[in-house]
Order: C-alpha cells, then sequence, then structure tokens
C-alpha cells in the first residue's frame, strides 16, 4: 500500500524552517510570475519575505479562484453527533480530562437536529464526533447515515481515523468526504498536545488519508490546528501531503482548512498566534500553489474576516454553527468544543455572500452519486 | 445563416452554454438571454430535485430556451447512466450532455467510460451529447453508438486557454457524420469565432462569460463572434497563401510552340 511515510521522512523539519526563513524578494518574485507553481514556489509565497506582496498575492488568488469556483461559494452546516472522548487534546473543549456533560445524540435526537438544520436550507452537512470508539464507532455512524442520507445531498464527516475497509463501508452508505487533520506535522510537539488516548499516534493519524484515498472516498480534506507551532513549516508539511496525496489518489479532490485556536472551555490558549495578515498570506499562498483546492473558513473566523476572505480564495462556508451535540434544537446549553465568532444566520450569512456579487450555493452533489 | 439540427431540434444559435460559475441567477439570466443561445446546460447536480422552486431552472423558464442536463460528477458509465435517467425524470427532457470525469482536478473526459455510457443511453432512448478529447476515432466511435453529437474539447474545462487541440479538431470536422461542438477551453470571443470558422457546428461557453468582469457584454460578444465565424464559413473564406504567385511559371514552356 502507498504511504506517505517514505515521502515524510525525506524532510526534515529544521531545514524545511531555514528553507521558508531565508526566501528572498527574488524567490519571492519568481513564484508569483511563474505559470505553474511548485513547492519551492509555495515556501516563498509563504516566507516572511513575501509580505509586502500580500496585496499582489491576494489579487492573483482572487482571479484564480473566481476562474475556478466562479462567483460562488458553497455552504454547509456542521452536525455534532456526540462530544465523548477518550482522547486528551490540551486545545480542545471536549478532551477526556474535561469535567463536562457528555452526549451523544440518540437517532430521534439527529432526526430532531435535522429537521432544524434542513430548515435553513442546508443540503451539505458535515458530521463531528470525538474519538470515544465503545459508543460512537462504525455502526453508529452507519446508524447515522441512515437517518442522515435520504435528507441530505452532501454528507461529510470529522469523526476518529478509521480502517480502510471502514471508509469504504462508510462511502457505501453515503459519506462523500472525510476530514482528518493532522493538527501539527511536528512529532514532538504534536506529543506535547496529545497526551492520551489513541490520538497519540502520530503515524497512525500520518497514514490516514492514504486509507481514504484507497477506500475511493470523493473527498479529502487536510488541515493543521494553527496556533500549535510555526505555522509557515506546518503548512509546507500539509502541502507537501496534498502533493503526495494528488498524485496517488487522482480522482479523489481535496480540501484544507485553516482552523485558528479559539478559546475554549478548560483549554489552552495558542503558543503561537496567527494574524489575520498571515492567515490571508497562508490562504493565498495556498490558491496560488493549487488551483483546483476547496478552502473551507469556519464559523470560527469572524464574520468580518469571512466577509472578506470569501472573495480571496474561499470556496466554502460553514454558517450558522453549533458545535455541540443538540447544539440546533436537542439540547442548546450543552458545552461547546470551541466558541463560535461568526453568529449570524444561515440566511444572514448568504446575503453577505450576495452582497459580495457571490451565490450562495446550498447543493452541489446530489445524494445518488 | 443556415439552422442548426440536432436529432429532433433545429437551432437558430450555435453558441451553447453552461450556467455555473454565475454570480447569481439573475446575472446568469441575463448572460443566457443576452447569448441568445436556444440550449443551456444545467449540473444535475446542482438542481433541487425534491422542489419545483430551484432558484437555476426558475430563472431558466423561457420558451425558446431548451435545458440540457449533464451528468457532472458521474464518475463512472453506470453512475452517468442513473443520472441521465434521473435528470429525464426531474427536468423533463430526454436530451443529455454526457461527462463523466474522474478526475476533479483537470476534469479530463474518460473515453472508456463515456463510449459504454453512449451505447447504453442511445439504447435507452436518449439524445446523447458526450463530453470528450479531441480524439477522432473516438468520434467515429460514438458516431457507431449512435450518438447525437460530439463535444470534443478545445482544452481543459475552464481553462480558458483556446484551441488548443487544433490539429485533432480539424480531423474530426473533416470526416463527422454528426454534429461537433466545440466544447471546453473557449475563452474569448475570438477563440468562438475560430472554432466557428473552420467549421465547427456549434461551441459551449461557459467560464469565458460567466468568469468575465461583465458576463452580460461577453454573452453578448460571444453570440457575435459566434455569428460572425459562422457566416464566414458559410460564405467559404479565401485560401491562406503564404507565398506570392510565381511572376515566371517553370512549366509555362509545356504550352509554348515549338
Amino acid at each position: 500500500m502507498n504511504n506517505f511515510k517514505e515521502v515524510f521522512n525525506r524532510y526534515a523539519w529544521a531545514e524545511v524552517q531555514a528553507s521558508i526563513s531565508t526566501k528572498t524578494t527574488a524567490d519571492v518574485e519568481t513564484a508569483l510570475h511563474a505559470d505553474h507553481r511548485s513547492l519551492e514556489d509555495f515556501k516563498a509565497l509563504l516566507s516572511p519575505a513575501a509580505i509586502p506582496y500580500l496585496e499582489e498575492m491576494a489579487h492573483i488568488s482572487q482571479q484564480l479562484t473566481q476562474k475556478r469556483f466562479g462567483h460562488t461559494i458553497q455552504l454547509f452546516a456542521p452536525m455534532y453527533l456526540s462530544n465523548e472522548c477518550n482522547n486528551i487534546c490540551t486545545y480542545c473543549g471536549f478532551s477526556f480530562d474535561h469535567k463536562i456533560k457528555r452526549k451523544t445524540l440518540s437517532a430521534a435526537e439527529i432526526l430532531q437536529e435535522t429537521n432544524e438544520i434542513k430548515r435553513h436550507g442546508f443540503e451539505h452537512i458535515l458530521l463531528v464526533t470525538g474519538e470515544a470508539n465503545a459508543t460512537v464507532h462504525v455502526d453508529y455512524l452507519l446508524q447515522a447515515l441512515q437517518i442522515l442520507r435520504p435528507q441530505f445531498s452532501n454528507i461529510s464527516i470529522e469523526v476518529q481515523p478509521l480502517e480502510e475497509e471502514e471508509y469504504k463501508t462508510l462511502h457505501a452508505a453515503g459519506v462523500h468526504s472525510v476530514l482528518v487533520y493532522q493538527e501539527t506535522y511536528h512529532p514532538e510537539v504534536y506529543k506535547e498536545y496529545h497526551t492520551k488516548g489513541k490520538k497519540t499516534n502520530f503515524h497512525y493519524r500520518l497514514h490516514t488519508p492514504d486509507r481514504i484515498g484507497a477506500a475511493g472516498i470523493h473527498k479529502i480534506g487536510l488541515g493543521v490546528l494553527l496556533g500549535l507551532v510555526d505555522w509557515r513549516t506546518d503548512s509546507f508539511f500539509c502541502a507537501l501531503h496534498l502533493d503526495y496525496l494528488q498524485k496517488h489518489y487522482w480522482q479523489t479532490k481535496y480540501s484544507v482548512s485553516f482552523p485558528r485556536i479559539r478559546p475554549a472551555e478548560g483549554a489552552d490558549q495558542a503558543r503561537h498566534p496567527v494574524s489575520d495578515a498571515e492567515l490571508v498570506q497562508l490562504i493565498c499562498a495556498y490558491r496560488l500553489w493549487n488551483q483546483e483546492l476547496e478552502i473551507s473558513i469556519s464559523t470560527r473566523e469572524t464574520e468580518k474576516f469571512r466577509d472578506q476572505i470569501l472573495s480571496l480564495g474561499a470556496t466554502t462556508l460553514s454558517a450558522g454553527s453549533k458545535t455541540n451535540p443538540g447544539g440546533y434544537s436537542v439540547d442548546p446549553e450543552t458545552l461547546e468544543q470551541f466558541e463560535i465568532s461568526d453568529e449570524r444566520s444561515p440566511a444572514q450569512v448568504a446575503a453577505a455572500i450576495g452582497a459580495k456579487g457571490y451565490e450562495a450555493v446550498w447543493k452541489d452533489w446530489d445524494r445518488f452519486y | 445563416m443556415e439552422p442548426l439540427i440536432i436529432a429532433d431540434k433545429s437551432f437558430q444559435s450555435r453558441l451553447f452554454m453552461g450556467t455555473g460559475k454565475f454570480g447569481s441567477p439573475a446575472q446568469m439570466r441575463d448572460a443566457v438571454l443576452a447569448s441568445g443561445t436556444e440550449l443551456v446546460t444545467v449540473a444535475l447536480k446542482r438542481v433541487d430535485r425534491e422542489t419545483d422552486t430551484d432558484a437555476l431552472l426558475s430563472h431558466l423558464c423561457h420558451p425558446h430556451i431548451h435545458l440540457l442536463p449533464n451528468t457532472s460528477g458521474a464518475r463512472t458509465a453506470k453512475e452517468a447512466v442513473f443520472a441521465a435517467q434521473l435528470a429525464r425524470e426531474a427536468l423533463e427532457t430526454h436530451w443529455i450532455k454526457l461527462e463523466i470525469h474522474p478526475d476533479p482536478r483537470y476534469l479530463l473526459p474518460d473515453p472508456v467510460e463515456t463510449l459504454k455510457a453512449t451505447e447504453e443511453l442511445v439504447r435507452l432512448g436518449f439524445v446523447v451529447l458526450p463530453y470528450i478529447h479531441a480524439d477522432p476515432v473516438l468520434c467515429k466511435r460514438l458516431e457507431d453508438a449512435g450518438t447525437a453529437a460530439v463535444m470534443p474539447l478545445g482544452a481543459p474545462i475552464g481553462s480558458n486557454k483556446g484551441l488548443r487541440t487544433f490539429d485533432f479538431l480539424e480531423i474530426i470536422l473533416a470526416q463527422s457524420k454528426v454534429p461537433v461542438i466545440i466544447d471546453a477551453g473557449i475563452g474569448a470571443p475570438s477563440d468562438a469565432a475560430k472554432a466557428m470558422e473552420m467549421g465547427a457546428d456549434a461551441v459551449l461557453v461557459n467560464t469565458a462569460i460567466a468568469a468575465a468582469g461583465d458576463p452580460v457584454r461577453m454573452a453578448t460578444a460571444c453570440r457575435l463572434a459566434t455569428e460572425a465565424g459562422r457566416m464566414a464559413y458559410e460564405a467559404k473564406l479565401a485560401k491562406q497563401n503564404n507565398r506570392a504567385n510565381a511572376s515566371s511559371p517553370l512549366t509555362a514552356f509545356l504550352h509554348e510552340q515549338f
């Protein structure tokens, strides 16, 4: 079986970091004017040397995104199925060591949440869980999918890493996309933040996209959690991962997200915060490097930031999100995974998209595929 | 100008349009109307099949506009055939633009699955318009399978790169028994004009219009260019000639009286 490890092992963190920090103005200009941009160009666009070129990068990013995706923004809603979790992740509100009320939605509750989400017009949904293999296992997900598949045109999941056969089963049951964020590609730093549970296994997580690709899932979403460590170097590794996956699983689409650590009950704050300007640079660098990549911006970001970034390279937004199981209707008072910044309703977000001259797209898939 | 006949329909306009990438359904409608097109393609995956208030479709309700559903999203012949059947039900047309691109990056069509799906769809009574590479042999195979037209690409979808497959399009046009619609890659009105001048039966344009600064004016420009190109084709272009005519012909002596 293919494995990203062979590629990953050829790169040393310190060398990549040094290579990015020593990129020059000339490297940035070469990258800006290239027809096809390589990973070396991506490094240049990520580098501190590219900061003075941010406006130019934003213009190119906007043009490339409009050419590929048009004046459209895809909308989706997350549905948190469970906050049970056996992992300790020091930045997360659902971490095992937090004494919060745990909840996993029943079939009836899933249906109740579905009705509330559908009421706003959503056709694309993202199912989110923690990692609690005794209760929130593949059979639980299959039961949820049985309820959800007739209700939504497109279903994505963000759950614990699974085996290839399990992904095949979920694919057959209607899962279109799987999101699995490495959080950080720095193995030692990863250990510091992930101190207990199955998630402590850096390499099992690292190989997960290979298993998803081999299972024939339509779309794989990657990302690093911004704030854990140097975002520039981490993002290079994420791009390296995407580059590898695109070559090996050529029938698969790819998306990338940029979660910045948000305040959460009892959790760590970001040790390496990423500024708005840095996040814009990162998004533009990704777009300049990869024109087909879907770029998703969640409600972790503020209303003001989202309204601007939607025309600079983003393709997908969540809206009206609740990050607690039952948050839409069943039990709105349970503790959320992280605090939402953009609290507008889906209709208000769609109107803001329209005001920028873009169309909010609610349906861009059909459940029969 | 001569009307274009495909299956049981006759078209005055030889410009077909795509409906994706517009900033709003109203902008899409205005561009479609400005283009003068009579055939617009709609991705089945974008259509809400369960309500009759779909925003995209409600903006295309004009008596001169025919809908051409497409199977975008299908990766195999099986998926495409199923999509076509759903489209027939939802949009009440047996016309289908067959798109099978298993590669989501460049959206290049799969020739093997496309041929298989064409055979099956023809058997099921569809009017099939397959999106394909500019592959002359595949075009002949599709003709044999009963395709209503062929839709070879000028360049990858959305690339706006123009007629990069020019030499192969020439071969296809020279030998095709069914209408040839050049689809994908047409990035400017001049590309549409060029395609029509070389004898294409129609062109399909989407990104060049939808991603333009002013989509409605660009739709008008594409209409004019398509008409100009077709008119030039019907008027028969003067031949290009790279050399001047020799003033002293080398074989003139043959006609001289000795």
